[in-house]
């Protein structure tokens, strides 16, 4: 009887960590989901009181609250397709030509991930200061564009190298001038690689708080509305937009993982017939 | 668009290309007939692949030129050329399926209707019905197929092939050399092959160009290259040969009289590349016979003796190496066709051949012997 246990536990305990794990991770957003449904009893209780649709009914309710969202996406946005651009040109220098300093920009473009944020942060303030820039909108794009550049590079080059440049001279053997190279062959097969860049820089830029803290000027960002919001007690549409943000993120990678497999399941569909082998 | 224009003979004029201070390839001058299948032979590094990407287009020569009929194609850019490559790697789009890695050129040459065409082409390479699939999901043999239909459907009036058999194993290496001759004789298009293999370029190819630092070394059909090799490079880069250092003394009526190590020998004129000083006598493993004692060498051949220091039986034939009074050992292959005794380590043998199967070549004053230990089967040995 024993040895049944032990056996079943020696097969089962690996899914029984990973189940503990994926409750670590998936607490926190659970909470959140749930707390969008709720009615607080007071503004400063966090328990879960009555449950509600209010809350998704009204998500700007707080006024405020809804201008600082909008903002955030207009920011993510302008910093993403600034970096987005810039970053996948670098990429495209870095990975496919030699030129002097490379291997130093290499390094250099490493820095800003590897700088803490409060030192781009207050370095950024002093330089906007110092060069007389009034802090605002912009400030907050510049410097969101700054750090989401290496980001966008490291991930776009990463793609670029696993590429076979024989690839291309392929497509130019085969009668494909440079534009129709890249239109056909280049982007297609880095854009996987991009579009994960641009996702990537608009997370970053979207929650970003501390660098952004410094260089806002009177400009109230969706972070800084919370961190503001939780002195006083936050409202519960911030769950309803925390949630509202997972659920889009979700839906696009189940949307990618889906299309992946129906074109693979297309791809195998019609099984040839098998042609006998010739000598 | 190919087939417009009257086609032509590949000619390649003085082409030189140089990274650096390494020159890869040295004023090369080739013609390559319209409508053969020649091979490019070689080792790696000699410069063969940077001659086929030259004419590709992938590749700017630093000097020369690139004639198609009477038209120099070398500055071209690769878009624009009548010549197409099947790749080492294949290099098929990964994303795009069968049909349309196969349209890709028709496509960009403006064709609109290109179903038939295709359709043809996966015939011809035998994947009818494959057209929906992803590069990913075949075989590396019918990837290698799908490539050559990718080149072939453009109807180039060259079709450049860089090692193409390179990645396949043994067994479909010998189908698909079959097969590719298959398909040459049935387009018609001058196929150019690039080859570190010598048995893949003798067993397809009309006409062999051995290429060694950036230079031909000889050229022409394969067994008139494997009967008389121009060069000690070739006469072991193609098969092995056995090469007995040696002097020409003399001439006696249309043979050269040679010494070597104190023996005597004599090679007819017509089979030698010299006719005064250093030279090597070269006699292939396979033209060279054992027998106990001189005596029973039969008359008008040459002879040699020494000790057997080794015998491996590959089924086919024994591969002997025998020791000669001088210390080289020369390699002798005597076929297992029952009809022959058979020698152990330590029998002491006379090797015998005759004269018109040997070969003179020029020898540089300080060379030694070159007798190639069998490191690889002899060619035939394993068809």
């Amino acid at each position: 009887m024993s040895v049944r246990i032990s056996r079943w536990l020696a097969e089962h305990w690996v899914l029984g960590v990973a189940l503990l794990v994926l409750g670590y991770l998936f607490l926190p957003i659970g909470v959140v989901a749930g707390l969008s449904f709720n009615r607080p009893s007071s503004r400063l209780s966090y328990d879960f009181n009555e449950f509600t649709l209010d809350n998704w009914r009204n998500p700007c309710a707080t006024s405020d609250m809804c201008d600082a969202v909008l903002r955030s996406v207009q920011i993510g946005f302008l910093a993403t397709v600034v970096a987005t651009v810039l970053g996948t040109l670098m990429a495209f220098a870095l990975a496919r030509h030699r030129f002097r300093g490379r291997s130093g920009l290499n390094v250099l473009i490493f820095l800003p991930m590897a700088t803490p944020e409060l030192v781009l942060g207050t370095s950024l303030l002093a330089l906007f200061v110092s060069g007389g820039v009034p802090l605002g909108f912009w400030t907050i794009v510049i410097a969101h564009v700054m750090f989401c550049v290496s980001f966008v590079v490291v991930t776009v080059k990463a793609r670029l190298s696993g590429m076979d440049g024989r690839l291309e001279e392929a497509a130019m053997d085969l009668y494909a001038s440079e534009w129709q190279t890249f239109r056909r062959i280049t982007l297609p097969l880095v854009l996987p690689g991009i579009v994960a860049a641009a996702l990537l820089a608009f997370s970053l830029s979207f929650d970003d708080f501390i660098v952004t803290n410094f260089n806002s000027g009177t400009t109230v960002t969706f972070p800084m509305y919370v961190w503001g919001a939780a002195q006083r007690g936050i409202p519960p549409q911030v769950n309803v937009i925390g949630t509202a943000m997972f659920a889009v993120a979700l839906l696009l990678v189940l949307a990618t993982s889906l299309r992946g497999r129906r074109a693979r399941r297309a791809a195998i569909a019609p099984a040839p017939r098998q042609v006998g082998g010739r000598p | 668009m190919a087939r417009d224009t009257p086609a032509g003979d590949l000619r390649l004029a003085n082409l030189t290309k140089t990274f650096g201070a390494f020159t890869a390839v040295d004023s090369l001058n080739l013609t390559i007939p319209q409508g053969s299948f020649f091979a490019l032979l070689g080792a790696s590094g000699c410069g063969k692949t940077t001659t086929l990407r030259m004419v590709a287009g992938l590749e700017r020569p630093t000097s020369g030129q690139v004639l198609l009929g009477d038209r120099d194609i070398a500055r071209l850019r690769p878009h624009k050329r009548p010549v197409n490559t099947v790749f080492q790697s294949y290099a098929l789009f990964p994303h795009l399926d069968i049909f349309e890695n196969v349209a890709f050129g028709p496509r960009r040459r403006g064709i609109r209707a290109v179903d038939e065409q295709v359709r043809q082409m996966l015939s011809l390479v035998q994947l009818d019905g494959y057209g929906r699939r992803r590069p990913a999901q075949l075989s590396g043999g019918q990837q290698q197929r799908v490539a050559l239909a990718r080149a072939l459907i453009n109807q180039p009036q060259v079709l450049l092939l860089d090692e193409p058999l390179g990645a396949l194993d043994l067994k479909l290496r010998r189908q698909m050399q079959i097969e590719l001759k298959r398909i040459q004789t049935e387009v018609g298009i001058t196929f150019v092959h690039v080859t570190h293999d010598q048995e893949e370029a003798m067993t397809m190819a009309d006409t062999v160009a051995v290429m060694n630092a950036g230079r031909i070394e000889q050229l022409g059909p394969p067994a008139e290259i494997y009967e008389f090799p121009a060069t000690a490079f070739v006469a072991n880069f193609l098969g092995q040969s056995n090469l007995i250092a040696g002097d020409v003394f003399g001439r006696s009526g249309s043979d050269l009289l040679v010494t070597a190590h104190g023996a005597r020998f004599s090679v007819p004129a017509g089979r030698s590349r010299t006719d005064h000083g250093p030279v090597f006598v070269g006699v292939r493993p396979e033209k060279l016979h054992l027998a106990d004692t001189a005596v029973q060498v039969p008359a008008g051949r040459q002879h040699l003796e020494g000790t057997v220091t080794d015998a491996s039986y590959v089924g086919v034939s024994t591969q002997y190496l025998l020791r000669t009074g001088w210390g080289s050992e020369l390699s002798v292959f005597v076929a297992n066709s029952g009809a022959q005794q058979r020698f152990a380590v330590g029998d002491r043998a006379v090797a015998y051949w005759d004269p018109r199967h040997a070969f003179l070549l020029g020898r540089r004053a300080d060379e030694e012997d070159r007798t190639i230990p069998v490191l690889d089967e002899p060619i035939g040995a394993s068809s």
